[in-house]
């Protein structure tokens, strides 16, 4: 619009420009922190100019968090967890829009009310099942008298164990079910004209060939924004890796939570002041990966989240 | 709306969301179905089961103070980050929206805070908030009760309030921002044609018409202030000094988790999963108007 306004132009830039510096200034704290040493950051002022031990701190930050192995197990955490939900949100709406069966609806509203239930709040039993992945289908058997028919029958006794808790299927499983990811794609198959399907039908394409030649082209954009949102929720996740990895030892845990272990607190170490330089250096390393990919896939980050209201 | 062309094998269409039915099963039905059986049991001392005891863990829980106090905080800590967050994303998504020269590269670092780990700010913010080496440090020097987290429980409070602003601003700035430019650039022109100078058109035009946009990210920002907040308390307070930040759902982790108290985890679950359930039926009834498929 074509008006002329300097004194309120003038506000804005000021609005925006202290907002840059609002969310600058932290980020800019944290690297100078990286870059101190422990004398240093430890004398009691302001440290607002770098220092010249980045490197050092990086590097005791690498070993001290075990970050490589850490990192590589965020990785193909939020790999899996953003596949698995596009996979089978994608499959699940396409059962759900293009197939006539009972309990269609049924089905729909089972996986659209887990919205209501996010992992946070049902923790403590969702824990348990990841200890044994088969224990609700024992208790179902046990329940419906099963277990003991067979006993009596055959002799064996059933006892399903699926431990999946130190294991990438235990990070991933509990967080591929997505009633928003469902919900986007059935509503961009719903956008689909039939006349697209009745001709894919003619020219002789079954279902299959329909969903992976036909539909996956035309959601490319859609794939990448969900994608892209799924992708940092998982690298986000926090409670569900802390617990679902116990065995910090072996299997060990995501660079997320170890973060924590950088910078024991009160309850943990005592009350020590933590190294900060070498906390803040491992606060960049685990801060960097979702940063360059929101950088990087700006357009399909924001397209997703207000899509996904995620 | 319906498909009017579909394929005829309709036990295909349940093989394809037999997966997703699976684990919705095993992952949310089953653990929900466990909380509601724990919430209404006690395990007996010795083993052999649990013991059905009506509403006695609830009684239990709404009796304790602890757990009152948890839940003012969780109030509390929903309602202020709602407020701040709210505000200072709706006031810079105004100011982006007003399409300045160069304001895409303000709407990019607006967006930031949301692409960091939430773990990894609170980590940030500890050490700025920290009172040995951070922001406050010399005026600590100076006068040492001005500041400090580790001890003084409103100090606490305050620090995990901020970080989760902090980052939360930037959620709702994307929402607000794409609803100021979902409006019709007509209806602003129409009305800068009759004499709305920028200031009238925001509070007259602009505003009212994201008033929807507005209840939802209030709505939501309440419902991810239980959930989200976790991660924030736990890496920067432990819940502490105290009880001083226990949240609702750090508490269910610590009397669930460090207490081994199953039944009494459980029946806090429950109530959060009715209050979550309350607060997303409203979402539900808002978004049930908004979207209209064509």
């Amino acid at each position: 619009m074509i008006e002329r306004t300097p004194l309120l132009n003038l506000a804005t830039y000021a609005v925006m420009f202290i907002g840059a510096l609002v969310v600058f200034v932290p980020l800019w704290l944290v690297f100078v922190g990286a870059t101190l040493t422990v004398r240093e950051i430890n004398t009691p002022e302001l440290h607002y100019i770098t220092g010249s031990h980045l490197f050092e701190n990086l590097q005791a930050a690498w070993a001290r968090g075990n970050l490589g192995g850490r990192l590589l197990n965020s990785l193909i955490m939020s790999l899996g967890v953003a596949t698995g939900k596009v996979v089978m949100s994608a499959l699940t709406a396409f059962g759900l829009v293009y197939f006539r069966f009972p309990g269609r609806m049924l089905a729909f509203w089972l996986i659209f009310i887990t919205l209501m239930l996010p992992l946070e709040v049902r923790i403590v039993p969702t824990y348990a099942v990841a200890a044994n992945a088969l224990w609700p289908f024992q208790s179902m058997l046990d329940v419906s008298g099963l277990t003991g028919l067979i006993q009596m029958l055959s002799g064996i006794q059933i006892g399903l164990e699926w431990n999946l808790l130190n294991s990438y299927t235990g990070l991933v499983l509990p967080l591929i079910a997505t009633a928003t990811g469902t919900f986007l794609y059935r509503q961009f198959f719903l956008t689909v004209p039939d006349e697209l399907l009745e001709a894919a039908r003619m020219d002789g394409a079954g279902p299959f060939r329909f969903l992976v030649e036909f539909l996956m082209p035309l959601s490319r954009t859609n794939m990448a924004a969900l994608f892209t949102i799924m992708f940092l929720y998982a690298w986000n996740q926090y409670l569900w890796p802390l617990l679902a990895t116990p065995d910090r030892a072996g299997f060990g845990t995501t660079a997320v939570v170890e973060l924590k272990l950088l910078a024991p607190t009160v309850s943990t170490n005592g009350g020590g002041t933590p190294d900060w330089n070498v906390a803040m250096a491992g606060c960049l390393i685990v801060m960097l990966p979702p940063l360059l990919l929101v950088a990087f896939m700006q357009r399909y980050f924001v397209r997703g989240l207000i899509a996904t209201e995620k | 709306m319906e498909k009017r062309a579909t394929f005829s094998m309709g036990w295909l269409g349940f093989a394809f969301i037999l997966p997703q039915i699976l684990l919705v099963f095993t992952f949310f039905y089953w653990p929900t179905g466990a909380a509601m059986y724990w919430a209404f049991t006690l395990e007996r001392p010795w083993g052999g089961g649990n013991e059905w005891v009506g509403f006695d863990n609830f009684r239990q829980i709404f009796a304790d103070r602890a757990y009152w106090g948890s839940i003012i905080r969780s109030l509390m800590f929903a309602a202020s980050t709602a407020i701040l967050s709210m505000a200072f994303g709706l006031l810079l998504a105004v100011a982006c929206d007003r399409g300045l020269k160069g304001y895409q590269a303000f709407r990019t670092i607006f967006v930031w805070p949301y692409a960091v780990v939430a773990p990894a700010a609170a980590l940030a913010f500890r050490f700025i908030f920290a009172p040995e080496a951070g922001i406050f440090a010399s005026l600590v020097k100076a006068y040492p009760e001005f500041w400090n987290p580790a001890q003084n429980g409103y100090h606490a409070m305050a620090m995990i309030i901020i970080c989760y602003s902090w980052k939360y601003a930037a959620y709702c700035f994307i929402f607000f921002l794409a609803a100021l430019q979902a409006i019709p650039r007509s209806v602003i022109e129409a009305s800068a044609l009759d004499g709305a100078g920028v200031l009238r058109r925001v509070f007259d035009i602009q505003l009212p018409l994201i008033t929807p946009t507005f209840f939802f990210m209030l709505v939501i920002s309440i419902t991810d202030s239980f959930q989200d907040s976790f991660g924030i308390v736990d890496v920067m307070t432990d819940g502490g000094p105290g009880k001083a930040t226990e949240l609702l759902v750090y508490k269910i982790y610590f009397d669930g988790f460090r207490g081994l108290d199953y039944s009494g985890a459980a029946a806090q679950s429950i109530v959060l999963m009715l209050i979550m359930m309350v607060l997303t039926f409203f979402q539900f009834r808002y978004i049930e108007r908004r979207v209209h498929y064509s």
